[in-house]
């Protein structure tokens, strides 16, 4: 009868894993931001999560609705195909032959939004693991 | 006389059931808030206790004289697993509203305590009953 508040923190987990990594990307990506190199090709590019919902597999447990999902998973990094801004800075010492350094496709202020949704995520997934937690203690307690 | 705890706990077990299913869910749906194209999904709590849908006569474990008493044969499936309305989806096609599932996680919350506790003031009345009330 607990399986379900016991998969109730295993969900919340996930989601807070899927998030932490959300937020290591962002923060790869605010750390690079400024990061120049000497072709478009080769400069930095923004890293973004691909989520995607768990589903859980069909016949397994007590409730088989099939599209039902049972948490959440980063199942890729794609990098952004923003353009890389070319600037002209000849005595730079990575400029090209024509002067050029490229710097990455960061675009901060959309970082720091992703960075609050993510945080805000994660805390909800926080709020939810510990009444989860609090509720399946409780029940412990019922013969007390 | 018999003892049987199942039976003496009546809908209270059942209905810890569907709220942990429920909670459950709204764990999902929270963990699903940033996922594209994720829709967000909810039980209806009272259609679920109705749940005339799939009753098996043999499964009442009580009588049931009356039209108006709930059937106490708890069944999730398909039927009552619904999609939830939400006024504005977001444009990747995720129907998670943070709030709205904050809100009903809440009150499922209280609704899991307020069960947990009839039935543990069931256990109490048999507690009482094994001591003779000593």
């Amino acid at each position: 009868m607990s399986f379900n508040l016991n998969s109730v923190l295993d969900i919340s987990g996930s989601s807070m894993s899927a998030q932490s990594g959300r937020l290591n990307t962002i923060a790869s990506n605010i750390a690079n931001a400024d990061s120049e190199s000497s072709s478009a090709g080769t400069a930095y590019k923004a890293r973004k999560p691909v989520f995607a919902a768990v589903m859980r597999e069909t016949g397994h447990m007590i409730y088989p609705p099939e599209d039902e999902a049972v948490g959440v998973q980063i199942v890729g990094i794609v990098e952004s195909d923003a353009p890389s801004i070319g600037v002209y800075k000849p005595d730079h010492p990575l400029a090209d032959k024509d002067g050029m350094v490229y710097g990455s496709n960061v675009n901060v202020m959309e970082e720091m939004a992703d960075m609050i949704s993510a945080s805000r995520a994660y805390q909800d997934s926080v709020m939810v693991a510990t009444t989860g937690q609090e509720l399946l203690l409780r029940t412990l307690d019922l013969l007390r | 006389v018999a003892l049987n705890i199942e039976r003496s706990l009546g809908l209270f077990s059942k209905a810890l059931e569907v709220h942990e299913k429920r909670a459950a869910l709204i764990a999902n749906n929270f963990a699903n808030s940033e996922t594209p194209g994720y829709k967000a999904r909810d039980i209806d709590f009272r259609a679920v206790l109705n749940g005339q849908a799939s009753c098996d006569e043999q499964d009442f474990a009580i009588d049931r004289t009356n039209a108006k008493h709930m059937s106490v044969v708890v069944e999730i499936g398909e039927d009552n697993l619904l999609y939830r309305n939400v006024a504005q989806p977001s444009l990747d096609g995720n129907t998670v509203d943070p709030d709205l599932e904050k809100a009903a996680f809440a009150e499922n919350t209280t609704r899991y305590m307020s069960s947990l506790k009839f039935a543990s003031n069931r256990f109490q009345e048999l507690q009482n009953a094994i001591k003779g009330n000593r």
